[in-house]
């Protein structure tokens, strides 16, 4: 049963896209304002278990629980109401919009105002009349996560937010994600580089082949990685047995 | 924003304007208004929320027929005729969006043209009230608000057309800039991504189709007042395609599509139609063809495609 003060559950949650599943009895809970690692390698369902969570798969068993809610069935536009704000790893920008359009789009009123956002990401107030596809991918994934920002989200989904940015982007980003967590927005990380995503999560968990193989304390995996290691090592070598085979 | 601002009131200044440079089209002038608004209300669905209909027709003729048969049988009153043709066309738009919106594109195009070819078969199996293929006969509109009787010139047939469109133009206007029409926007350019931001998109696209059904059921309801007659005809699987082409011709999704897109397409029909009447549907294919390669926004692109041109030339 989930705690009262969750923020997000998963029991035993099986789901993927039509007939496929991707995931396999994924169990976890986020308190609010908790931050939440989720490791691997490509392919072993990072980004289906954030859209999962966001309502974009088809599930197959178990339960979804946001805040209250039991959300298993509820289309992805009603979670995004009850607060659930997702970065795509493709950060889908709309060429036809301007900078100033997206973060209104889907706006709701909060503290996340579109000045409020400009705060926080100057580089997309210079260029707030400017369309989607005419930004650099650095501010490109600002806008993402600004525009996810509008919605006054309690809890925020970022599938690979680094992948293909400059360091110094990268920074930038890692100083936000901790600005949005201290106002008590909770956060679940889908990440690669498991060093950057340990450092700015309480908790972590290790998917492979869609089941989640490891659940420890980050700072503990920061400590000793070598359970962590290892994990990534046997995925590896179960994705090399698999192309061979 | 400023160039936009301008656009809008030329297109405004261009409406009340053509009876001054135009006095002896007037005629022609509520035509093109009426097809403009047509073509402007098929944008709000092809141009912004990105769904390709064949269907258009169906809602164009629903009005003309509900405000014709409102003034055969009911009152006489161009403005409630107008407001019932748009509400029949509305009511129409509701009940074939639950079904039509369920699907996209081939499927979506398909049900579509389904639904102008159910309601042509309704409008002429239904002769005792629409006409049938004869048509329906008999209108006679009393003058606009009690006191502008329609006269031969077309003076007041073209002031109430282009008044019509000027305010559906405003409605359509502040109705894209807003955040709904954004909204419509995101969903042409990623639907699931609209979802995540808590658009619920099914009821989005459906409202975009009432309000486009509507402002078409008002073209509809224009053309049976200002023609006095609603031909079988105008709820058509062809004339669908030629609002379609209008709006291609113009450039879908650019606010202005319908302005320039409609008025040529009448031009060219009128003067090929004279000058080579066995042919003439060839050369609006080449010009199709034309626009397509050369301008594949439509006129309106190649317009502002020039106009930065000749920017960039100066600066």
């Amino acid at each position: 049963m989930p705690a009262m003060s969750d923020l997000l559950t998963l029991e035993r949650v099986t789901a993927g896209y039509g007939a496929t599943v991707i995931l396999d009895e994924v169990s976890l809970s986020l308190g609010r304002g908790a931050a939440l690692a989720v490791l691997g390698r490509n392919g072993v369902g990072k980004t289906t278990l954030m859209r999962t969570i966001a309502g974009q798969t088809d599930l197959h068993g178990g339960r979804v629980t946001i805040g209250d809610r039991d959300a298993g069935r509820m289309p992805a536009w009603m979670r995004a109401r009850l607060g659930v704000g997702y970065v795509p790893q493709e950060r889908e920008i709309f060429p036809s919009l301007t900078v100033l359009e997206h973060l209104d789009v889907g706006a709701r009123a909060g503290a996340w105002t579109t000045e409020a956002l400009f705060e926080l990401f100057p580089a997309l107030a210079n260029r707030r009349r400017h369309f989607g596809t005419q930004l650099s991918g650095g501010e490109q994934q600002m806008l993402a996560v600004a525009r996810a920002l509008a919605l006054q989200p309690a809890l925020l989904l970022l599938d690979e937010p680094f992948e293909g940015l400059a360091p110094a982007v990268v920074h930038t980003l890692v100083d936000v994600f901790g600005a949005v967590r201290r106002t008590g927005v909770s956060i679940v990380l889908a990440e690669q580089h498991a060093r950057l995503a340990l450092g700015m999560t309480d908790e972590a968990i290790a998917l492979v082949r869609g089941r989640v193989v490891l659940r420890a304390p980050s700072r503990e995996l920061l400590e000793r990685p070598a359970p962590l290691e290892e994990v990534l090592a046997v995925q590896q070598r179960v994705q090399s047995s698999d192309s061979r085979g | 924003m400023r160039t936009t601002r301008a656009l809008d009131g030329l297109v405004l200044a261009g409406l009340a304007a053509f009876p001054m440079l135009a006095p002896g089209s007037l005629d022609l002038g509520a035509r093109m208004a009426i097809l403009v608004l047509c073509a402007m209300s098929l944008d709000l669905l092809v141009g912004y929320c990105g769904l390709i209909t064949l269907g258009h027709a169906a809602f164009f003729g629903a009005g003309a027929y509900a405000a014709g048969i409102f003034a055969v049988r009911a009152s006489a009153d161009p403005v409630a005729g107008l407001v019932v043709g748009g509400a029949a066309a509305a009511l129409l738009g509701l009940l074939s969006g639950v079904v039509l919106l369920r699907s996209r594109r081939l499927t979506l195009i398909m049900l579509s043209l389904a639904t102008v070819l159910i309601v042509q078969e309704a409008a002429n199996r239904w002769g005792g009230v629409t006409g049938g293929a004869d048509g329906l006969q008999g209108i006679a509109m009393s003058p606009l608000l009690g006191r502008f009787a329609f006269d031969l010139s077309g003076r007041v047939a073209y002031v109430y057309a282009a008044t019509t469109l000027a305010f559906a133009f405003l409605m359509f206007r502040s109705l894209v800039d807003s955040r709904f029409g954004q909204s419509l926007v995101g969903i042409r350019e990623n639907e699931a991504r609209m979802h995540a931001l808590g658009t619920p998109v099914g009821a989005r696209l459906r409202t975009a189709f009432v309000i486009s059904a509507a402002l078409a059921g008002v073209a509809g309801a224009l053309q049976a007042q200002v023609t006095e007659f609603v031909a079988l005809n105008a709820v058509s699987v062809e004339f669908s395609g030629e609002i379609l082409i209008m709006l291609i011709l113009g450039g879908a999704g650019r606010r202005y599509g319908a302005f320039l897109g409609a008025p040529v397409y009448v031009f060219m029909q009128d003067y090929l139609a004279r000058e080579d009447p066995a042919n003439w549907y060839l050369w609006i294919g080449l010009m199709l063809l034309a626009i397509v390669f050369l301008a594949p926004g439509g006129l309106t692109a190649g317009v502002a495609a020039i106009a930065r041109r000749i920017r960039g030339r100066r600066s």
